[in-house]
């Protein structure tokens, strides 16, 4: 029998798990393979979901759902997370006691918001990478009057297109409670353009031109001042504030960093197989790698469709048969009621269109989609 | 001298090898270097305006085999 060890039950984990017990269904009854996840919850939380929590669009019980009623029949399934890992034994130990081995292992154990890395950042940001964060995000948005709102930016940070979507956001809710005038949105990025990507970054600037955003480069956060309300830069400068959105740094999960597998919680991967480097039979994904590339739900999901396929192509020809080509699809909302997409790999850089309606609502009705993509039907 | 860390950020757009280069910075201690390799024009230059905005050493920028080699000294 070949033992198939999941670790996250996020969106990578989940994707895969289910892949691959399509793909091995008759494995699996046979009793030829066995698929086991181990996570951190019991629940399942649509992550994107919380940037609309944000703005009272979405209560956050709309965002999760039992994890056990997403798996397919015959994966086992344990709340257990990994305590330590031994990829050289080809086993892990759980925080209850238990000990699992594998022949193989997919590590998704993904990242979390740290925005005590900057000082000041924690009690004086509003963000939304929590359930928490995002309803006193939505609390400090609808009991705002006018002023200046700044948004800063940290470097690691999942989903590269926030800044950008709560910046446009803001821009409408606040024109929706006719607040508009009084509000100055006041936009800082860490680099010398709007965002990382070029063409994302100039279709930005000249929306930003066009609402009336004004804007800052290369502002990396150093700290944040709460009684002056300041937030001053890595570069000398410093930007006021009345209220503040952050997008705080991430790191990966402690567990990665106390078992010393990667800098950060970040696992060095092998950017085509994303095998462990130095591990032929431990495969990473999602946020847990250290590819220079989103850390974002779509990365997670191209990221689980290869190794599923790849996995089990192993499992039954004892080869695998496809690559990685750094996929990632990002939708970006580009106000209330208009949004765009980026698509790229690693050879093909996104060209974003004019923002629409139509891709709006196709981002909305995603969101409710999510849950058969994360059962691995799309 | 110890050897530059390195931070491989080829095939990156997003979020880009300046940013990989910025958190890495943030990892490593003063005097240490970091090398960026990176297969992305923009970086050539995005890069050396950074660390000069910033107040870090430029400790040589080249291009070989299609790939940008960008070492920077942390300064302070």
């Amino acid at each position: 029998m070949k033992k198939i060890l999941i670790v996250g039950g996020g969106m990578g984990g989940t994707i895969l798990a289910n892949n691959l017990a399509r793909r091995l269904r008759k494995e699996l009854d046979n009793g030829d393979v066995k698929l086991t996840m181990l996570s951190a919850s019991d629940q399942h939380m649509y992550q994107p979901g919380l940037l609309y929590v944000a703005f009272g669009k979405v209560m956050p019980d709309e965002l999760y759902r039992d994890q056990a009623s997403l798996l397919e029949p015959g994966i086992e399934f344990h709340v257990d997370p990994v305590a330590s890992f031994n990829l050289d034994g080809n086993q892990v130990a759980t925080a209850s006691g238990k000990t699992y081995d594998y022949d193989y292992i997919a590590i998704a154990t993904g990242s979390q918001a740290k925005p005590d890395n900057i000082p000041g950042l924690m009690e004086n940001c509003n963000h939304v990478y929590t359930e928490e964060a995002a309803l006193k995000t939505w609390e400090a948005l609808s009991s705002f009057e006018g002023g200046k709102v700044a948004v800063v930016t940290g470097v690691p940070h999942k989903c590269p297109m926030v800044p950008l979507e709560v910046t446009f956001m803001m821009h409408d809710y606040f024109q929706e409670r006719g607040l508009l005038d009084k509000v100055q949105l006041h936009y800082t990025y860490p680099i010398g353009r709007l965002h990382s990507l070029v063409n994302v970054g100039k279709w930005a600037q000249k929306e930003f031109d066009r609402l009336g955003i004004t804007y800052e480069t290369l502002f990396n956060m150093k700290e944040v001042d709460g009684d002056k309300k300041q937030v001053h830069s890595e570069e000398g400068t410093t930007v006021d504030y009345d209220l503040l959105i952050g997008i705080p740094p991430h790191k990966g999960m402690e567990t990665i960093e106390d078992n010393e597998l990667g800098t950060s919680g970040w696992i060095p991967t092998d950017r085509a197989t994303l095998n462990v480097e130095g591990h032929e039979n431990a495969f990473v994904l999602g946020d847990t790698t250290n590819l220079p590339i989103s850390k974002a739900g779509s990365t997670a999901h191209y990221e689980a469709e290869v190794v599923g396929e790849n996995l089990a192509a192993m499992v039954k020809k004892g080869r695998r048969v496809r690559d990685y080509d750094g996929k990632v699809f990002c939708f970006i909302e580009a106000g209330k009621d208009r949004a765009t997409f980026a698509s790229f790999n690693y050879t093909t850089p996104p060209d974003p269109q004019p923002p629409t309606e139509t891709v709006h609502w196709f981002k909305l009705a995603y969101n409710k989609l999510y849950w058969n993509s994360v059962r691995g039907l799309l | 001298m110890s050897e530059p860390k390195i931070v491989d950020a080829r095939g990156s757009f997003c979020p880009g090898p300046l940013m990989e280069l910025i958190a890495a910075m943030k990892e490593v201690d003063v005097g240490d270097e970091v090398e960026v390799l990176s297969t992305d024009e923009g970086s050539a230059n995005d890069v050396p305006e950074w660390l000069d905005k910033v107040g870090h050493e430029l400790v040589e920028n080249f291009q070989e085999d299609g790939v940008y080699h960008i070492r920077a000294r942390k300064a302070k």
